[in-house]
This record gives structure tokens, sequence and C-alpha cells, in this order.
């Protein structure tokens, strides 16, 4: 269970959330949606601890994110991210992209980092590019790589921060896919994305930030059926 | 208007000897890239440490390598030492003034390697479990060491060229050193000088052609 209570973040002057309160429980998929500068990538980032807050407080299965006596490094392979921007490992094959972690992280041998890449890179159907360097695939290809190589960890909790935003749009479609597939195995997922036909399909809630307050959050069919919030009803005649 | 008589023989009689100088002109060129490379790393180290007495050294260090003559950095090792009552061999002044200039002309290359690779390459690893140490170790070094590469494959071709000011502080075993006693013996300018001008061409290029043929088999991406 991730449980978010009160989180306020500020950059400089610029407060990005102010007291933001969500519970994710396990095998639940909420998607965040909202505008650039709502504040739904740092929250992201926050829960993995890459981000410090200024107040508040994040629990990720009882243990508090931000407390001194975390093992943040523990925590984030419980806690996987993938960002827009998919950050291959260039000097690394595919299959190599995936076992770096296992290996340092988990202190796996060779082989064994190499039999759990070869089956999570199987699983986002990449199975046939084990020895390509990433620079050879298409960008949803790397994306997904990025996704076999945060799934190789075993993480518990997958925070996905607007996957497909960077990509063209004819491969947009490959990588939702790989998250619905990881939706219907019971993953707990948090996603920030701007697919709103994706985020009506997979999600058990849907939440919307607006600058820096999560305005509304509901199911799906509540929330883009009949939406509360009037920033929100904006949002989506804008999208839709 | 020319009748200048070549005397080839002259000069390739000598060539065992030329050879036995460029093995000393390969050895220095060698040593002097490697002490270049563990200061030029600590450098760029200090320069990233952000400590400013650290950072003050390392920058000094490095304008002074890359704006004044390597001769003069040269000079300074074997007489300017040697005003203070520290007195270097030929040989070892050489190596520690082109050891200096190395070393002010890779940390650049290495600052500007390390600059290249981007910030979210960590926090990627990061963001994976990795400590910072590992992050840097696994992510940022092999890309940093493959930028930093061809780079520094052409300072190693300055040093062995730079070895022939040698001469200025009276060495004599290098092959800028021999050549220039068989030339003060014989007179033979020319034809010394063409010929180890020569050997200098195909040790440079040696080491260019080995540089990148080495670089294609280690980074194949």
């Amino acid at each position: 269970m991730i449980e978010i209570e009160n989180v306020r973040k500020s950059f400089g002057t610029l407060e990005v959330l102010k007291g933001i309160d969500l519970t994710v429980q396990k095998g639940e998929v909420v998607t965040v949606i909202g505008g650039s500068g709502s504040g739904k990538s740092t929250l992201l980032t926050c829960i993995n601890g890459l981000e410090p807050i200024d107040s508040g407080r994040i629990k990720v299965d009882g243990t508090e994110v931000h407390a001194k006596s975390t093992d943040l490094n523990k925590l984030r392979s419980k806690v996987g991210i993938v960002f827009q921007q998919w950050n291959a490992f260039p000097h690394l094959t595919v299959v190599e992209n995936v076992m770096l972690a296992p290996r340092k992280v988990l202190g796996l041998s060779k082989q064994a980092a190499e039999e759990i890449a070869v089956k999570q890179l199987t699983h986002v159907g990449l199975g046939e590019k084990l020895g390509v360097y990433p620079n050879r695939m298409s960008g949803g290809q790397q994306q997904r790589m990025a996704i076999a190589r945060a799934l190789a960890m075993s993480p518990e909790y997958m925070l996905f921060d607007e996957v497909t935003s960077a990509l063209d749009p004819q491969l947009v479609g490959e990588v939702l896919d790989t998250l619905r597939m990881l939706a219907s195995e019971g993953m707990t997922m948090i996603c920030v994305t701007h697919e709103m036909k994706f985020a009506r399909e997979v999600s058990d809630r849907v939440a919307f930030f607006h600058k820096g307050v999560m305005a509304e959050i509901a199911p799906p069919e509540a929330l883009f059926g009949a939406p509360k919030d009037p920033e929100l009803q904006k949002f989506l005649a804008a999208t839709h | 208007m020319f009748n200048y008589t070549f005397h080839w023989n002259q000069a390739l009689k000598a060539l065992p000897q030329m050879l036995d100088g460029a093995l000393v002109t390969l050895q220095i060129a060698l040593l002097s890239m490697l002490i270049g490379v563990i200061c030029a790393l600590a450098l760029t180290g200090f320069r990233l440490s952000g400590n400013r007495v650290l950072n003050g050294f390392a920058t000094t260090w490095v304008e002074i390598a890359r704006n004044t003559p390597a001769l003069f950095q040269i000079y300074m090792a074997h007489f300017g030492l040697g005003n203070f009552g520290i007195h270097l061999s030929p040989y070892t002044a050489l190596l520690v003034g082109i050891a200096f200039n190395n070393a002010g002309y890779l940390a650049e290359n290495f600052r500007g390697a390390l600059k290249a690779i981007p910030d979210t390459q960590t926090r990627a690893g990061r963001s994976l479990g990795m400590t910072a140490v590992q992050a840097f170790r696994y992510i940022v070094l092999p890309q940093m060491l493959r930028i930093a590469f061809l780079p520094t494959t052409n300072q190693m071709v300055w040093a062995i060229l730079m070895t022939s000011l040698g001469v200025t502080v009276g060495m004599n075993t290098d092959l800028a050193g021999v050549t220039q006693e068989l030339n003060a013996r014989s007179f033979r300018t020319f034809e010394f000088f063409a010929l180890a001008a020569v050997i200098y061409y195909i040790i440079a290029k040696a080491v260019t052609l080995a540089a990148r043929a080495l670089a294609s088999r280690m980074f194949r991406y």
C-alpha cells in the first residue's frame, strides 16, 4: 500500500504540490491526469524518493520514504519507475541493460540475472532483441526495454511517468499494450498519462491534478462521465 | 643554386642508433601519458569537488598547461625548478613537463566527456536502486571513456611529438636527441632529420591507427 499524506513540495518559490492525499491499495491501478505543471510527475519522483518533500509523509508498505533511516536503494527496488525519456544505457545491449541492476543491486549471478532479463524482455515482446544495442531500436522498443528493466527488480509497485509522451504516435500503442498487460496481471501501478482512452480503460481510479492540488479522484466512469470539478470539465472538454 | 649531394648512406647506417632513440621517445611518451591520465582524473575530481582550494589548484594547472608553450613547461621543470635547488635530469624534466601538459589537456577532455552524459542516465540508475557510486561506475564511466578515448589518443600523439623538445634541456638519448648529436658530428642535417621525421611519422601514425582499431573493438555501440 502506498499512503500519501498531505505532501507539500516547492521548487524555489513555486509550490508544485499543495497538500496531496492519496492512498493506493495493492493491486490497484491509479492514473493521474492533468495539464503540464500540475505536479503529477513530481509526485511520482517523490514516491520513489528521487525528490525530497517539504512536508507531509509518503509511506510504502508502512516504510516512510523520506525518513533518514530509510534505505532508499532498497525501497527503489520495490518501487519501479519508468520515465518519459526511457534512458536506455547506450553502452549496454538490451539484455545487459536489464541485467545490470539485478546483478549490482540484488547481487545475482550473471546467469540468474540473465534468466530474469530474458524472461522480462520476452514478456514485453523484445525476446528477439537481446543482443541489440538500444540505438538500433525504435523509441517504443526502448521504452518497453525500460519497462522490462524496472520489472527485472521484481518491484511490487510500478510508477509510470508519461511513458508515451516522447514517442512517435504510431509507437504509443505498443507501450500502452505493455502497460495494459501489467495491469491485467495485477501489478499495482500509478500512471501519469495524457492518454485519456487508456486511463479510462485500465484505471480503478483516475485522479485529476490541477495546479498542485488533486482536484478530483473517482473511478473512470464517474470521473469521465460526470466530472464535478469545473477545471476538470474544462480539461476534458479541451482534450476530447 | 642546388648543388647539395645527398649522403643517405650515413643516415641509414645510423638507423639502429636512431631506432634505439625512438624506443626512448616512446617510453617517455607512454610514461607521460600514464602519469598524465592519473593526474587528469584527480584534477577532474578536484574541479567537480566543490572545494574552492582544490578547484582553484586544478583550474590553475589546466590553464597553465593549455595556455603556455610546452617548451616553457619543460624548461621550468629543468631550469626553473633548478633555481629552487630541485635538480631534475633531462629525462625526468622532460617526463615531468610533458606529463604536466598532458594532464592539463586530458583533464579538460575528461570534464567535457563527463558533461556530455545527461544526468538522466544517473537518475535512471539510481531509480533502479543503484548507489551513486554504482551508477557512476557502471553507467557514467563506461560512456565517459568512450567519449574521451580518441581525444586521449590524440594527446598520446602530441606527447610523442613533444618529446623532441627534450633537446632544449640536454636530452640526448631520445630520437630527437640522438639525431641532433649525429647531425652535430656529420652536418648531414637534411638526411638525419628527414629520416627522424619519417620515424616520428610512422610512430604517430601507428598510434592513431592502433587507437582506431582498438576503439572499434571496444565500443561496439
